[in-house]
């Protein structure tokens, strides 16, 4: 195992999620939704818009408070973990103002914030942690510059480095694949798989069957509740994804085997 | 006049206020809440509160008057106004249907006309036109003491938590997910702006005090891409504009609060138009570069 991470976590599952249920104001998001995920796994988080998915996902950061249930992270709970710093999330380009005056090294160095003492000053293993994250994602020789003159995929990696640079044992990605070049979808994907080698537990939230089909090992289908849980293979059936998708599936085992092949590289 | 203007030297246009006691009172007082508002702008422009500024700086009112009605620092009153107004606004956000800009809108108006009526109705010395306009050059020495206590907390906690005010206005979700009670930054940053709205309506007044806490950050945003050097730039342009202000007002003779705002103003504007990269007319090889 990966000695980054505390001895504790290792021993436990990654994510535990166990019946949880979500209502807003007396309407029922989401029920008994429950889930496992061990260290070292990548887990695709699948559903119609309005059915719960995003929802599930905001319980498992702490942004919604489950009615019923219980969520933990590597056996402790969920705040617990948060402060710990082993969660890690990865927001849509969508939810981020560009215009904000910081820069490509100021971003993955908000990653380190949960580490330091409370005036935040960077010590040298902060920016030594930085220095690896953004030469892992490839941004190094960016470090400098404004975040909001990078393209989208560069903003997606400088956000992808921020949570290296946190050294989470868990990452939450929201869409991580929309509005990204091929070389950032290439970048994106060998990391996920370095990030499974090295104990990680990676939950990608995504609309696109092709990419869970590619990367993911376990997918969980959603629809106000999981659906289906389990290995990529076994789960995604279409009469499955028929009940996810409420009969009309985005027909992704007959399309082509992967969005890379409508891409002339 | 204009005779006088011309026969007075530049150093003497610099030097002779500053043989009064009042205007030396006036100059430090002004520098010191541009600063502290200009600091704060920052924040402001960057979470997107202009209106909410506007609505703490004019909920402030009735408290003000309450205070001098009843013989208490005229702070007390206005802060405990600015925190009320805040907790009213999320209050009726929250229980009603009514959207939040329509509620800032509707709560801020109503403590002002509050305001109004209680001047007009509690027979005592308070000068509207102070509390509205601001009078710098006419401060009191407890004034001053309270602008220093004021400010001295204000550019403190600000300095502390820099860095988290930061990261709560650029993503607030990535600041809960390691942990940081983004709630208590919420109503952090609430509290300094109504700390800083009981500051500015000293120099400018309640009316042009929203001013003070949204163009020093405009201005400062139009010309850099640092975070530090947008809080360095907008203290800079505010406290320079507060000083360049109460100069001008005190040799042409105009209102102390409309001329600091409208040299903020004209900063701006020069901004605006010249900044090297996000002005109208920037400069082109700043364009082929990119």
């Amino acid at each position: 195992m990966n000695p980054i991470f505390k001895s504790h976590e290792k021993d436990f599952m990654r994510i535990e999620a166990d019946q949880v249920c979500v209502d807003y104001n007396g309407t029922v998001a989401l029920y008994d939704a429950s889930l496992n995920l061990k260290a070292g796994s990548i887990c695709g988080l699948v559903g119609m818009n309005g059915a719960g998915k995003s929802t599930f996902f905001k319980a498992l950061m702490g942004f919604v408070r489950p009615s019923r249930g219980k969520i933990r992270i590597n056996g402790i709970k969920l705040n617990q973990a948060q402060k710990e710093q082993s969660v890690a999330y990865v927001p849509q380009n969508e939810g981020i103002d560009y215009s904000f005056p910081v820069s490509v090294w100021d971003v993955v160095m908000m990653g380190r914030y949960g580490a330091m003492n409370i005036f935040r000053i960077p010590r040298e293993s902060d920016r030594r942690a930085v220095v690896h994250a953004l030469e892992r994602v490839d941004l190094f020789d960016l470090r400098d510059r404004p975040i909001g003159s990078l393209s989208g995929g560069q903003r997606k990696r400088a956000f992808l480095a921020r949570a290296i640079a946190q050294r989470a044992s868990v990452l939450l990605l929201d869409e991580p694949f929309s509005g990204v070049d091929v070389p950032t979808e290439k970048l994106m994907a060998e990391l996920f798989l370095q990030f499974r080698q090295e104990g990680h537990t990676i939950l990608i939230s995504t609309h696109d069957l092709n990419h869970v089909r590619d990367f993911c090992d376990f997918v969980v289908l959603i629809n106000k509740t999981v659906l289906a849980y389990g290995e990529t293979s076994e789960v995604f059936t279409s009469e499955n994804l028929n009940k996810t998708f409420g009969g009309i599936p985005p027909n992704p085992l007959s399309g082509p085997t992967s969005s890379k092949d409508f891409v002339n590289e | 006049m204009s005779e006088f203007l011309i026969s007075i030297t530049p150093i003497d246009w610099l030097l002779d206020p500053l043989t009064h006691d009042f205007m030396r009172r006036a100059l430090m007082v002004s520098a010191l809440v541009g600063g502290v508002c200009g600091l704060l702008s920052c924040y402001m422009t960057l979470k997107g509160w202009a209106l909410m500024g506007d609505a703490v700086s004019h909920a402030v009112m009735p408290g003000v008057v309450v205070a001098y009605a009843l013989g208490l620092p005229f702070s007390l009153g206005a802060f405990v106004f600015g925190v009320g107004s805040v907790a009213l606004i999320g209050f009726v956000k929250q229980k009603s249907r009514i959207k939040e800009d329509t509620v800032i809108g509707l709560v801020f108006t109503g403590f002002f006309a509050l305001g109004l009526v209680l001047v007009s109705k509690i027979k005592s010395n308070i000068d509207l036109m102070q509390i509205l306009f601001g009078s710098p050059l006419g401060i009191s020495r407890s004034d001053v003491n309270q602008t220093l206590i004021i400010s001295f907390i204000v550019i403190s906690i600000l300095l502390i938590f820099r860095k988290d005010l930061m990261l709560y206005c650029f993503d607030a979700k990535h600041a809960r997910s390691i942990g940081i009670n983004t709630g208590i930054l919420h109503y952090l940053l609430l509290t300094l702006l109504s700390l800083s709205a009981v500051v500015g309506l000293q120099t400018v007044g309640i009316i042009l005090v929203v001013a003070m806490l949204i163009t020093p950050g405009a201005t400062a945003y139009l010309l850099t891409d640092r975070f530090d050097q947008m809080t360095l730039l907008a203290v800079i342009s505010s406290s320079f504009s507060s000083i360049l202000g109460v100069y001008i007002s005190y040799w042409s003779d105009i209102e102390t609060g409309g001329s600091i705002v409208l040299v903020q103003t004209l900063i701006f504007l020069i901004a605006f138009l010249f900044a090297p990269r996000y002005g109208i007319f920037k400069k082109q090889s700043l364009i082929n570069n990119d």
